[in-house]
């Protein structure tokens, strides 16, 4: 090719006027974008700007309505991820493509051409796993691996490519601090190879400090092209909510009351085979705070959620209590009647039935507040609830009537927040509260937050994003493999501490995964 | 006197487990793929009365067994247009398969009731038939049997050693993984479950040609129902199926031994009857109880409809 030969300057990817139009919605719409060699681009945008959709257009999985596409100075129609591949593009999926009941090697091979020879792909694997520091074991079986390994298995099936573009979908989501910064480390060895990367994400930071060009998507058009390190963060905010970023007011500490929520030596045996343990948590909640737990994910934050929210029981009753009354063996309405709201990572299956209208939703954790009239429903009642709901919370909807799943991720979480804040709960237990969630609304909810523990609740969050619970929390603590740390006040701790921990080392004796394979 | 018997019974039993062997091993394939087919039973069950009639009127066993392995096929086909392409409901419509292949078996074998096929010869390897027990069960045996064992080794090569096997088992576990991937989701699906309705005709057509050759309703008798539990309780796993199989196989030729024998025994035949059933369902339940193993091997997306996105 001898349009290689301009060097930097070559253009190795263009998309002009890229249109994808979905039944009930425009997800990409005019869309152009350049990308050189050796350049790593962001595209930023919020949940449903449509991201993902450009990027798997580019990828073959899907395909444009209109426009075009040049590979290299040529005009392509990418037929498929494999056409794709065969042209020198890769792609790391948000939610990984891996098989977990295969080993990495199989893992790899199946995203390979042709018929590879497992034995030396293993080898291969090892090799260009050690050049880019990501070490992974062939021989492992997938469901075995923490997120962060799995990300690196996807990364090295790519790399065993010799891509000439490389496809970041949100990659930092499932990582600790510090192995984002070794994320970093590889992406910018790949680009400086000639390797080009389009690095989606809504993470404003990351993109500054990684990223020489920016492309902003919001609804679906492209709203600007930016140069991240001459802008500010809250600039590309802007740029991609199109207002200015709402700042939440973190009061001074409230005076603390009673304790609502004490953890006692809790532990159990997870029901999935392949699920984390919990072992030994100590933790109490008290009235007028919010205490955050971070952790990478898979590390028990859904085992403890779930022995929390009652879903699963624990066998000692007196290791979990709510508001004073020892909970461990109570149902989950038991535990509602004493005073705690719970909103659960899932929103459609746990949080809310997809295929029941909002108003029924509302009737499902709402019933004790005086819904129902010797055990008949008074539909008036909760339609009038679900409408204060979605007013309250800004929830773009149909109407109360409409089924849940009719709802974007972003309003259900903010239906199903309003939902348990407008019940006042004594104790609230929140997963991801702004997982999905677009900017301006994230900061919505936690404003909420802040605002119910000043009417003092105490509020136990479990969020994957560090940057929220530094936002928001009193005080914090890190689940890491089962076990729980101290909680500390913010002001004695920061990210770097808490990133450490994230890995089991706050004391000596814990594992250390993450950082240990790193190093 | 007595080593004869028991290679009577040894015979006896390989004989019986051989449908099921073959009959689960497709359905195997498919569910690995993703897709359960509850229509075993009515594949079965026209490829036995295919088989019966081809060979009847043709006088050709293996014209027979073609035909039969070519009416599960179609049957399993037209399945697979419905929950693959219509994205029909996968249990709705297995059992719809079974209820409609039973019938129309009965319907087409109506002419068929009072008809025999000669018995055919079976296949002596020289020497090793000669052999005292174990010589004639194993190498004196119909040609099917041998072709179920063909079949097992075949099986387990392409599943763990090959790469379509590991595509197959990719698209079982994810499918949505495998089509970000670039795997023809629904043209693997497509292909596992005809392989399994193909299997699931040859089974039904070794029971009308070769076991007891000729056609009566009903023969079929609960095998294709027998085979998806073993199938399934034996969590996925070829050599579990091959073990199932035989153990069904060996206590149904027992439980009749008795019942021939004159035994002074007080127990209903109906519950001797009943016994082979009761026992492969208890001996697989029990060696499957790791959920481990089950997790590992079953696939994750077994019985749910995927539609790729355009």
């Amino acid at each position: 090719m001898t349009s290689e030969s301009g060097g930097s300057e070559a253009l190795r990817l263009e998309l002009q006027g890229i249109t994808k139009i979905y039944p009930s919605v425009i997800a990409n719409e005019d869309v152009s974008l350049s990308v050189k060699k050796g350049e790593i681009h962001a595209v930023l945008g919020e949940n449903g700007a449509g991201k993902s959709t450009l990027m798997k257009m580019i990828y073959g999985v899907t395909k444009p309505d209109a426009g075009e596409m040049k590979w290299e100075g040529q005009v392509v129609h990418v037929e498929n991820p494999a056409h794709a591949r065969s042209l020198g593009i890769g792609m790391v999926f948000q939610h990984f493509s891996l098989f977990e009941t295969l080993n990495v090697v199989e893992n790899v091979a199946l995203g390979l051409p042709g018929n590879p020879d497992l034995n030396q792909l293993a080898e291969q694997i090892i090799e260009v796993s050690n050049r880019y520091g990501l070490p992974v074991d062939p021989q492992r079986l997938v469901h075995a691996l923490s997120v962060g390994e799995r990300q690196r298995v996807e990364i090295v099936r790519c790399l065993l490519q010799n891509p000439k573009l490389l496809i970041m979908d949100e990659p930092t989501s499932v990582l600790t601090p510090q192995a984002v910064r070794k994320l970093f480390d590889t992406l910018r060895q790949l680009a400086e190879e000639g390797c080009s990367i389009l690095y989606i994400s809504h993470k404003l930071d990351e993109i500054q400090e990684l990223c020489h060009v920016a492309t902003v998507l919001r609804d679906g058009k492209v709203t600007g092209d930016c140069i991240p390190s001459e802008e500010t963060p809250r600039s590309m905010a802007s740029l991609m909510i199109g207002k200015e970023l709402p700042v939440p007011e973190h009061n001074a500490p409230v005076e603390l009351g009673e304790a609502r929520l004490q953890l006692n030596r809790l532990s159990r045996k997870s029901d999935d085979p392949f699920g984390t343990n919990l072992r030994d948590i100590e933790l109490e909640v008290r009235s007028g705070e919010i205490l955050g737990i971070a952790g990478v994910s898979g590390n028990g934050q859904q085992e403890l959620l779930y022995a929390l929210s009652g879903e699963e029981l624990v066998d000692d009753a007196d290791s979990i209590v709510i508001c004073g009354k020892a909970s461990g063996r109570d149902n989950p309405d038991r535990r509602r009647v004493g005073g705690l709201g719970f909103v659960p990572e899932e929103r459609l299956g746990r949080g809310a039935v997809p295929r029941m209208s909002l108003t029924e939703n509302a009737l499902l954790t709402a019933h004790h507040a005086g819904m129902l009239k010797n055990g008949m429903i008074q539909f008036d009642k909760i339609a009038e609830f679900a409408r204060k709901c979605i007013d309250g919370f800004n929830v773009k909807c149909g109407g109360e009537e409409h089924a849940a799943n009719s709802l974007s991720g972003g309003n259900l979480q903010k239906f199903i927040m309003g939902r348990e804040i407008l019940l006042t709960p004594k104790m609230l237990v929140v997963a991801q509260p702004t997982w999905g969630v677009d900017v301006g609304a994230a900061a919505f909810i936690r404003q909420e937050l802040i605002d119910l523990r000043n009417e003092g609740t105490a509020i136990l969050v479990i969020s994957e994003e560090l940057e929220e619970l530094f936002e928001i929390s009193d005080r914090i603590a890190v689940i890491a493999n089962g076990r729980m740390s101290p909680a500390k006040n913010l002001a004695d701790t920061n990210i770097d501490e808490i990133g450490v921990w994230m890995s089991g080392m706050w004391d000596q004796a814990a594992p250390a995964e993450e950082v240990q394979t790193n190093a | 006197m007595e080593s004869s018997i028991l290679s009577s019974i040894l015979f006896a039993t390989i004989v019986a487990g051989t449908p099921l062997i073959i009959v689960a091993l497709g359905q195997l394939i498919a569910e690995k793929s993703g897709v359960l087919n509850l229509g075993a039973e009515g594949m079965m069950s026209m490829g036995a009365i295919a088989g019966f009639a081809i060979s009847f009127e043709t006088g050709s066993v293996w014209l027979g067994v073609l035909g039969g392995m070519a009416a599960g096929a179609l049957m399993s086909y037209l399945f697979a247009v419905v929950v693959l392409t219509l994205m029909g409901n996968q249990v709705a419509t297995g059992l719809a398969l079974s209820i409609l292949g039973v019938g129309l078996s009965a319907f087409i074998g109506k002419p068929y009731e009072s008809e025999i096929l000669p018995t055919i010869e079976a296949i002596r390897i020289p020497l090793l038939a000669d052999i005292p027990i174990i010589g004639e069960p194993l190498f004196a045996q119909q040609s099917l049997v041998y072709f179920s064992w063909a079949l097992f080794g075949a099986i387990v090569w392409f599943l763990y050693r090959s790469r379509p096997g590991l595509v197959l088992r990719a698209v079982g576990e994810s499918p949505s993984s495998a089509h970000s991937i670039g795997y023809p989701v629904i043209r693997i699906r497509y292909m596992a479950t005809i392989f399994g309705g193909a299997m699931a005709g040859i089974g039904g057509a070794f029971l009308s040609v070769f076991y007891t050759p000729l056609w009566v309703e009903g023969m079929v008798a609960g095998r294709g129902w027998i085979a998806i539990a073993l199938v399934v309780f034996a969590t996925w796993r070829p050599f579990r199926v091959m073990v199932g199989a035989y153990l069904f196989g060996g206590v149904m030729v027992a439980q009749l031994f008795v019942q021939g024998s004159g035994l002074e025994i007080n127990i209903p035949s109906q519950f001797l009857s009943s016994l082979p059933y009761l026992a492969t369902i208890i001996v697989l339940v029990i060696i499957s109880r790791d959920q481990n193993t089950v997790r590992l091997n079953a696939p994750v997306s077994l019985g749910q409809p995927y539609r790729p996105d355009a």
